[in-house]
Formats: C-alpha cells, structure tokens, sequence
C-alpha cells in the first residue's frame, strides 16, 4: 500500500493532464452511450478545461519525474494559451459543426487529446517528454484535420499535413537523438550545463543537430521556409479546426522552441540567432506579400497567421528575458484576434455554402453590425494599430529586438506589418464600403456570441491595460 | 489640479461616442442631436483649460502622470503649454462645425458616422496633450481608424483608393516613426517621456537618424513636398465633415510634431536640416500654388491649396526665430479656419448642386447672395487680405523667412500672389457670368447653415484685427523653443553649413 501512495504523490504535477485524458475518454463514453445528449458536449469540454484551467493556476512550481516533467511560470502561461485556445474554440464549435453538418463526439476529445498534448510540450523538462508530447498533440490534429470525410478538400488536407508533419517530426527526432549521442543525457537542463563548459559548440555534428531541430520546430509553428504546408492545409481543414491549429499547437511550438533554444542553448545566441533573424524576415516576407493576392479571406488568414509566426520569432531571436516575455506576451494577444477573426469567419458560414472568399464579406456591415464591428477591431489589431492589443504586442516584440541590437530586422518587421495593412483593410473595404450581396442577416448564436465577446474583451483590454501582462511574463522568465 | 481636466477633454468625447450605440440606429435624429450636444459640451470644457492657462510659464500645465504600463516605462503624462493649448480649442470649434454639416448630408449608417467623429475628437485631443512620446503614438496612429472609415464609407466615388492611400502612406510614416522612438528609448535613458528626452545631448549622427525617422511620419502628416500625393486624393473624396477636420485639424498635427518632438529634442540636427526644410518649404509653396491654376475640381484645388498654406507653416517652422515660429504656429490655426471654412462652404453647395466641377457652375452670386457673401470673405481671408487672419500670420512668416535667408522669402511671397490669382479666379468662375440652368433655383442657406459658418467669420476677423488674443498664449513657450534649439547648437559648437553631411 505505501508503494502505490507513493506513485499517486508522484502523479501530482501531471495532475491537469490526467484529468483532460478522463475528461476526453468521458467524452468518447458519453458520445458513445448518450447520443440525445450530444448539445451537452461542448460545454463539458469548457468545463473541464475550465477546471484544468483551476488546476494548472494553482500548480505549485516544481519539477516531476526527476526534472522530465517541469511546472513554472513560463510553463503556466503557454498551458494558458493552450487552454484559451481549446476554450474559446470549443465555445465557437456548437454552431459551426451543426452549419457543416459533422458527428460531434470525437471532435472534443481529439481537441481535449491533442491538448493533453500540448500541456506536456509546455512543461517538457526533457528531450523525450517534448517529443511524447508533440506527437500526443498532433496525431489528434491530422484526426480533426480530416474530420469531414465527404469533403475532398479537408482529406487532401489531412493527408498533406500527416506526411509533412511525420517529415518534421523525424528531422526533430533525428536532431534528438544527434543531441542524445552527444551529450549522453536527454535532459535539456543538464545538455544546457554541458553546453555551458563549452566543449560541444566545436562540433560539427552539435550544429547539424541544433539546425535539424529547429527545422523541426520551425514547421510546427509555420515559420518559413517550412510553412509550405500552411496555406493548403489551412483553408482545406474545417476552420474550426483551422482557427484551433492557427493558435494552440502555433503557442505550443513556441513554448519547446524557447524551451530549448531559449532557455537551454542561451549560451549559443550568437550561433542562432542570425538563423532566426533570417527565419524571421523570410517568414514575415512571405506570409504579408504571398496574403497580399489571395481572394479567399480563409487563406488571406492562414498566409497572415505564418506572418504573425515570423513577428513572435523577433522576441525569441533576441536572446533576452525581455524578448521572450514579447513572444509569449504576443502569443496571448494572438490568441484572440486571431481566433476572433476566425470566428467571424464561421458566422458567415451557411448550410451548404463555405463563405470563406472575401466576397462573401461585401455589407456584412450592413448584414450585421455587430459582427462587423468586431471584426473591424481583430483586423486593425492583427494589423498593429493602437490601441488594440496586436499594437502594444508588436510593440514590445520590436523594442525587444531592437534593443538587442537586430535593429535592421526591426525594420523589415516594420515594412512588413504596413504591407500587412493593406490585406486587413481591403477586409475592412469589402465590409464596410461595399453593399451586401445577400440579405440573409448574420446569426450569431449564444456559444458564438461569447466567443466573440471574450476576444474582443482580450483585445481591448490588453491594449489598455497591458502592464500586469507584461510584468507576469517578465517576472515568469526572470525567476529561472 | 483637482479635476484632471485633459483627461476629461480625451474621454469625455470618447465615451460620449460609445454612449450613442445605446440609442436605436433607426433614431437618427436622436442621435444626431446627441452628437451636437457632445461635441458642444466639449467644446465648453476647452474654454476653462483656455481661461486658466498661464501665460507667463514655459513649462507644462494641467499636467496629470500616472504609470500605465510600469514593465515599459511607459507613463500616462498629459500636459499642455502655449503651443498645444489653442489646437484644443481648435479641435472643439472644427468637430462642433463639422457635425452641423454633416447633419443632412449623411444617410446611410448615420450612428457608426457621429460614433467615428467623436472618437476622432478624442483621440486628436490626446495627441495634442500628450507628454509621452508612446502615448502620443497611440493617439496618433489611434486617429486613423476613424479617419479611414470616414472617409472610405461616407466618401465620395473614388473613396476606397483615396481612403486606403492615406492609411498607408500615414502608416508608413508612422511605423517609421515608431522605430525611432525606440531608437530614443534606447539612446534617452529608458523613458519615453518629452521632458527627459529633451534634456538630453545625443551624438549627431542619432540626431539625424532621429529627424528623418520623424520627419517620415509628420512629413507625410503635413503634408510636405514630395509626400503630399496623399491628400488631394483623401480631400477630394472625403466627406465635407471628413475634409473640414482632414484641414482643420489632422494636418496640422504634422507640424505640432515637428514643434514638439523634433525641434527641442533634436537641436543640433534641426539646425543643421533647416536649409533643406527650408528649400522643401518653398518647392511646396510654389508648386502648390501652381497646381491649384490647373485645377478643375473645386475640392481639389482646395487641397493643392492646402499644400501650398502648409509650405508657409514649414517655411515658419524651420525659419527657427521668434516671429517665423509664432506665425507658424498661427497660420496653423489659421490655415484650419479658413479652408475648414473652405470645405464647409463647398459641402454645402455640394449638397445642392451634387457636382465639384468648376465649370458646371456659373453666376451663383445672383442665385444664392448670402453664400456669395461668405464665400468671398472665405476667398480674401485665404488670400491673405489685411484685416483678416490670413495676413497676420503670413506676414509673420514671411517676416521671420526674411530674417534666416532673404531669398526664401522673396521666392515664397510669390507664393502669394499665385494664391491671389487662384483664389479669386476660382471665385469668378463660379460665382459671376451668366446663371446656368442647372444653378438657377437653388434653396438658400438655411438657419443651420449660416449658423455654421457665422463662426468661422467671427474667428477670422478676430484674430484678423486682434491676433495678440492668440499670439499671446504662445509668446513665452515659443522663446523657450528657440532658447532649446540654439542651446543645444551652442554647446555642440557653432552650426556648420549645410554643404555637410546632410544624410546620416
């Protein structure tokens, strides 16, 4: 008996993940055993990421497994956005599922699976938990990508996105196991000490390895040039599952990316950095100027979303505490206007129609003020214009940056986001200052409503209040 | 101060606006009157700022700090001194104004129209108080998003191109701008605020890196020769409420950022860039003026007109005396007066006859008397009659232009009489000859009308006949100006010739 008390003290930490995994099996039983009772299971799901939520503030720091398993600030606040992210998506999920007519129950417990997943990339301690997590969070996403099966498109998009993800996935393994062969350990903390004493950098082997991994990484938040897999699989996934994938998994790279570049390889900065710094202008390049052409708003936002990957890279590039805090401060406000633009994106959906072309924006001005509105604050906050959240994020991410010295990329980070302003606003043309094509007015159902209410609050409320934010994330680096 | 007074005047009109989404959008003459009733209220709490200003200080007053986002450094600071206090007054006059004409012309999405208005209200008193470079930023790019939307929803047929051209050049600017203050941030101390930075020696390498880095936002702000392509374009399509604020107001802001930002942050760079700012002046004077002869849209030559008024503003600016900056700083209240007095005029007449061509109109002075009156006052005041506020302040100008380089003058002041040429020819063109059909029965000014505009006259001859009513409030803030701007040259040495580096 004392035996299996111990186990259960050691399972503490990994609390909110258990919890998800019954959370989603509960799902699959209920789905299974109770299907009258389907309209309940979204709001199952809020709630009990709502209470993982509970749990994952009330963690004490610390460290589970011998240091595989870690719980900190940084931890905390990427497991947030996860959450956000799996919150606000699920709120929005009721009615577009129903517009497109899809069986419900294994979506929310693949959404709630592939979050387990993404908890466990935010907290990895070690080479191995990142990778277990990472596969955790993405084979439930090729499942969701694919969700709609009569639908050609999203299955040409699930299959693209299974092969290439598999692609990455054993580059990330390869450069793993190069760290492993090394350093014979797979734990960040103690490569991180070895790296410090300085005899590893010399290796050629060292290099390919960093360069393998970040590739690996630079695919599972879409940074060029391993985007390309982006804009297809984007518009063709049902966007729900677009808006999700466009956040969550994007935060959940960017919490192993900083894990191990950031603050495992610190002591390398100037070895990748300039790296970044490239990574970063090619991806802000291609995503504004490829955004610039497209017809389809769903792609216009996907080709967006690659750029805003290349602005979170600026923080990370700089190598500072400063510069981190940006790129997760940045990521949460993301996390809003990009899903609130996307939720609009679903309430011009219909039966039958996808609506996802920017025509089918013309006069929702007119159609429905409200949603205009709010979209009208999402685009001028994804374009970085005060004083919405997106201005003071982009804000800080250029001062970071500049401040440790890439003063150049700050500026190509600047022309890009003007470029950036134009495909936002012809959004903001079409909705405005265009007569409607159709009058069916815009439904916005309660679980959208509040959607859309939570992001324009976090939106706002962020552009005017961003201090405590900020300090959080500072002081959630500054204490490692 | 008890009341925090500029923090009344920025949200006052800000929430006010918001207050409207409560009334029914079918309601629009509610909604209507609620807007008037806002923006005269606002207009009213200008008064007491302007009554219970100092006159005798240079420094900051009504100031209000607060920490706003600590982690940054970034200050909620407010203030006012003799150079920003009569834009509010300004902006009060130009919203009130500009809401009273837009009362019939605008029909279509009427609550979203007098929203944006007032939130504009807003944001451009913020730019005028603020005190903390970040803060400015948000005020002044927060400013675009209702212009866009004013001009591109309620504008004229070419709106979209005319309305997405401003946003981006101003963008741009701005963006450029924003990297500068960063630049500052990093080089002034970690503070974004005015009166620190200002305190400071920078290198003058960073000194020119900083003024083109302002120079991109406020030139194209202004707008200065070769930047200004934007704003006939934005002018001619805008709304009449979109173009009075667009030259009353907006484009003023410009230059309000030179003086407030540049020339006493930047000294050394300033006295080394004055030639060629000077030279950009004249270019615009001269080539503005000439323009506008070869113009066919009424509202167009108006905004080339513009062009031309603002030369004279720069030509003020970076003249770097007393007389040249006092008439800058008036000519620029001026210049808001008379084409905002301009554009209301044309508004109305747009309303009745739906065309701006020049030549479909003919013989109004018989058909519509009271108009013909107020339009040629409008005329002489923009000419630049003695006895009207235009006078005064290009005098000033030219005075201040005459004392830093002889030539410029003698160049600009030709400036003048192409203005003359234009001005009255315009005039003549629509107001004589003989009476077209389609002119002939045209309602006359209404109450509201005259209403709107018997204020612009009033203005225009007061400060015509009394300009020390405004020049008083800026006479010891602008000598402080100068005493920063030579200060700053003289303990770098003397100011070398221009024929140096003039690009970082």
């Amino acid at each position: 008996m004392t035996t299996a008390a111990i186990q259960w003290t050691a399972m503490a930490p990994i609390l909110p993940e258990l919890f998800l995994v019954g959370v989603a099996v509960m799902l699959i039983g209920f789905d299974l055993f109770l299907p009258r009772q389907r309209q309940l299971l979204p709001w199952m799901t809020v709630v009990g990421a709502l209470a993982a939520l509970g749990m994952v503030l009330g963690a004490q720091p610390g460290e589970g497994f011998g240091g595989m398993f870690v719980i900190d600030g940084y931890a905390t606040i990427f497991k947030i956005i996860c959450l956000g992210a799996v919150i606000i998506t699920t709120l929005m999920s009721e009615h577009f599922l129903r517009i497109i007519n899809l069986r419900q129950g294994e979506y929310y417990s693949l959404l709630v699976l592939s979050l387990v997943g993404m908890l466990l990339m935010a907290s990895a301690g070690d080479l191995m938990v990142l990778y277990l997590g990472l596969e955790l969070m993405a084979l439930p996403i090729y499942a969701l990508v694919g969700l709609h099966k009569k639908d050609g498109r999203t299955s040409e998009a699930a299959i693209k996105y299974f092969l290439m993800g598999g692609f990455a996935s054993a580059l990330l393994l390869f450069g793993l196991s190069l760290f492993y062969g090394l350093s014979g350990t797979t734990n960040i903390a103690a490569i991180s000490e070895l790296l410090s004493s300085g005899d590893l950098v010399a290796s050629p082997v060292f290099l390919a390895a960093l360069g393998l991994i970040i590739a690996g990484f630079s695919f599972k938040v879409a940074a060029a040039p391993f985007h390309l897999w982006t804009p297809d699989v984007y518009e063709g996934a049902p966007t729900l599952v677009t808006a999700f994938m466009s956040v969550g998994p994007k935060a959940a790279g960017f919490a192993i990316f900083g894990r191990v570049v950031f603050l495992g390889f610190a002591d390398l900065q100037p070895h990748w950095a300039p790296v970044l710094a490239f990574m970063a202008i090619l991806t802000m390049g291609i995503g504004n100027i490829t955004a610039l052409s497209q017809t389809s708003l769903k792609r216009m936002l996907a080709y967006s979303s690659v750029a805003h990957a290349g602005y979170a890279l600026l923080g990370l590039l700089a190598g500072t505490a400063e510069g981190m805090a940006a790129t997760m401060t940045y990521l949460v406000v993301y996390l809003f206007m990009n899903l609130g633009a996307f939720a609009i994106l679903m309430a011009l959906a219909q039966p039958g129609r996808r609506c996802e072309s920017l025509e089918d924006c013309k006069g929702l001005a007119t159609r429905s003020p409200l949603a205009a509105a709010l979209m009208l604050i999402f685009l001028f906050s994804l374009t970085g214009i005060p004083p919405t959240g997106g201005f003071i994020g982009k804000f800080y991410l250029l001062k970071s940056a500049f401040m440790a010295g890439y003063s150049l990329t700050v500026v190509a980070a600047v022309i890009f986001s003007a470029i950036s302003a134009y495909f936002y606003l012809r959004v903001v043309r079409y909705m405005y200052m265009d007569d409607p094509q159709e009058s069916t007015p815009v439904v916005l159902v309660p679980g959208m409503k509040a959607a859309l209410y939570l992001c324009a609050l976090g939106v706002l409320g962020l552009g005017f209040f961003p201090g405590s934010l900020l300090q959080w994330t500072l002081s959630a680096l500054s204490g490692m | 101060m008890s009341i925090p007074l500029l923090s009344t005047l920025i949200f006052f009109p800000i929430l006010g606006g918001l207050s409207l989404l409560v009334i029914p959008r079918q309601q629009t003459a509610t909604i209507r009157t609620m807007a008037l009733l806002i923006s005269l209220i606002e207009l009213c709490l200008t008064l007491p700022v302007a009554l219970m200003f100092d006159k005798s200080t240079a420094s900051m007053q009504f100031v209000e700090n607060h920490p706003w986002i600590a982690s940054l450094h970034i200050n909620y600071t407010l203030g006012i001194d003799g150079i920003s206090v009569l834009f509010l007054l300004l902006t009060g006059v130009i919203i009130v104004l500009s809401i009273l004409v837009s009362w019939e012309s605008i029909i279509t999405k009427v609550q979203e129209f007098f929203i944006a208005m007032l939130l504009l209200e807003g944001a451009m008193m913020g730019v005028f108080c603020a005190t903390d470079l970040f803060l400015f930023y948000i005020f002044w790019e927060a400013m675009l998003i209702p212009m866009f939307l004013i001009i591109g929803i309620w504008g004229g047929p070419n709106r979209i191109y005319a309305t997405i051209k401003f946003f981006l050049y101003t963008l741009v600017g701005s963006l450029l701008m924003l990297v500068g203050i960063i630049l500052l941030y990093q080089n002034g101390g970690h503070t974004f605020d005015l009166i620190q930075l200002a305190g400071q020696q920078y290198s003058l390498k960073l000194q020119l890196i900083l003024f083109w880095a302002f120079f991109a936002a406020f030139a194209v702000k202004v707008p200065m020769w070769p930047v200004h392509t934007w704003l006939p374009d934005a002018h001619t399509e805008a709304p009449a409420a979109g173009s009075v604020i667009l030259a009353g107001v907006l484009i003023k802001m410009g230059a309000y950022g030179f003086l407030r930002f540049s020339l006493p942050i930047l000294p050394q760079a300033t006295q080394k860039m004055m030639m060629p700012m000077l030279v950009i002046s004249v270019i615009a004077i001269v080539y503005g003026a000439i323009i506008c002869l070869a113009q066919k849209d009424l509202k167009r030559l108006i905004a080339y007109s513009s062009v031309s008024h603002m030369g004279f503003v720069t030509l003020g600016l970076f003249a770097l005396n007393q007389r040249g900056l006092e008439g800058a700083i008036l000519q620029m209240i001026n210049h808001g007066v008379v084409t905002g007095a301009l554009f209301l005029a044309i508004g109305m007449i747009y309303e009745r006859t739906h065309t701006r061509q020049i030549a479909d109109y003919s013989g109004l002075a018989s058909t519509m008397p009271v108009f013909a009156g107020f339009f040629l006052l409008f005329t002489l005041a923009a000419v630049g009659l003695p006895g009207t506020n235009g006078f005064i302040g290009e005098f000033l100008i030219l005075l201040g232009g005459f004392e830093r380089e002889p030539w410029v003058t003698v160049i600009s002041a030709s400036g003048l009489i192409l203005g003359a040429w234009y001005m009255l020819w315009l005039y003549q063109r629509i107001f004589f000859n003989e009476v077209k059909e389609s002119m002939q029965g045209l309602t006359q000014l209404n109450l509201r009308e005259i209403c709107t505009l018997v204020p612009m006259v009033i203005l225009i001859f007061w400060i015509g006949l009394y300009p020390n009513a405004l020049l008083s409030f800026m006479h010891t803030s602008v000598s402080h100006l100068i005493e920063q701007v030579q200060g700053g040259a003289t303990l770098a040495g003397p100011v070398l010739s221009t024929a140096g580096s003039l690009i970082p």
